[in-house]
């Protein structure tokens, strides 16, 4: 099954569907990188909402995508996590999820935002 | 008490991994869990099933309800004919792995429920997990 990841200006938003296999949630990593890179995307959202829980696998394919986009220069914001699946990561062990997370997709899309506007204001006054 | 019918499920594919946890869950659900324990009992069967056809080369996965002196619950039952666990003490430690894994699903899976026991000699392991639902009355 392959994931669509959308592009919205400068950010890609994706949604990660219920019962994904692993298979498609490898590949679904490195569509993801391909695309950041193909489209130059500043920011990612990904949307976690449809999940009814997270095992430690697909914890990693969370936290090894968003370190991967961020070694592309990306900022990564996961969103929408059910609280049950916040009980359950801490519960399973307290580094599962390093990522930085927002409640919702318009929480994650200011939080993405101010960031691209941060770095560009940033590179701006490196060129002065 | 809600009885719960026995579900035995193969474990073959990375489907079964699916079905095995959204079983689970149903279970958990009929059985009258609240939503954060059928979260938990589903998130340790996803950890073992998947262990079970990594490690195992597969298996198969007992659903079936517990009823002890003291309580009332779900037993899982997640059994492989694979290489089977050298040392488990090690395996329940955090980030012990024997493929590029981070070693985190085994004892993740023993936090998230009330009893996990392994049984293991080459050739059969079979993990037993519990969640109980309540204290009978005395």
């Amino acid at each position: 099954m392959k994931i669509a990841i959308m592009k919205l200006g400068g950010i890609l938003i994706t949604a990660l569907p219920l019962d994904l296999i692993d298979e498609d949630a490898m590949e679904f990593q490195g569509d993801l990188l391909n695309e950041i890179n193909a489209h130059d995307a500043k920011g990612v959202i990904i949307d976690i909402s449809a999940l009814d829980l997270v095992d430690s696998f697909m914890a990693r394919i969370i936290n090894d995508s968003a370190t991967m986009a961020g070694l592309l220069g990306a900022e990564v914001v996961v969103c929408g996590m059910q609280p049950q699946i916040g009980t359950t990561l801490i519960e399973m062990g307290r580094e599962l999820l390093g990522v930085e997370t927002a409640l919702n997709l318009d929480l994650a899309m200011a939080r993405i935002l101010a960031k691209v506007k941060a770095e560009d204001m940033e590179q701006a006054d490196d060129g002065t | 008490m809600t009885e719960l019918k026995n579900t035995q499920l193969a474990i073959s594919s990375q489907t079964d991994v699916i079905v095995c946890r959204q079983k689970a869950r149903e279970a958990a659900v009929t059985m009258g869990f609240g939503l954060a324990d059928q979260t938990r009992l589903a998130t340790a069967v996803s950890e073992l099933v998947r262990n079970a056809l990594r490690h195992g080369g597969g298996g198969n996965c007992l659903i079936r309800d517990l009823e002890e002196k003291v309580q009332y619950g779900i037993e899982i039952l997640i059994e492989d004919d694979g290489p089977g666990i050298a040392d488990i003490d090690q395996a329940l430690e955090d980030g012990y792995s024997t493929d590029k894994s981070l070693g985190l699903g085994l004892p993740a899976a023993k936090r998230l429920v009330h009893v996990l026991h392994i049984d293991s000699q080459p050739g059969r392991t079979c993990i037993s997990i519990k969640m109980y639902l309540q204290k009978k009355a005395a």
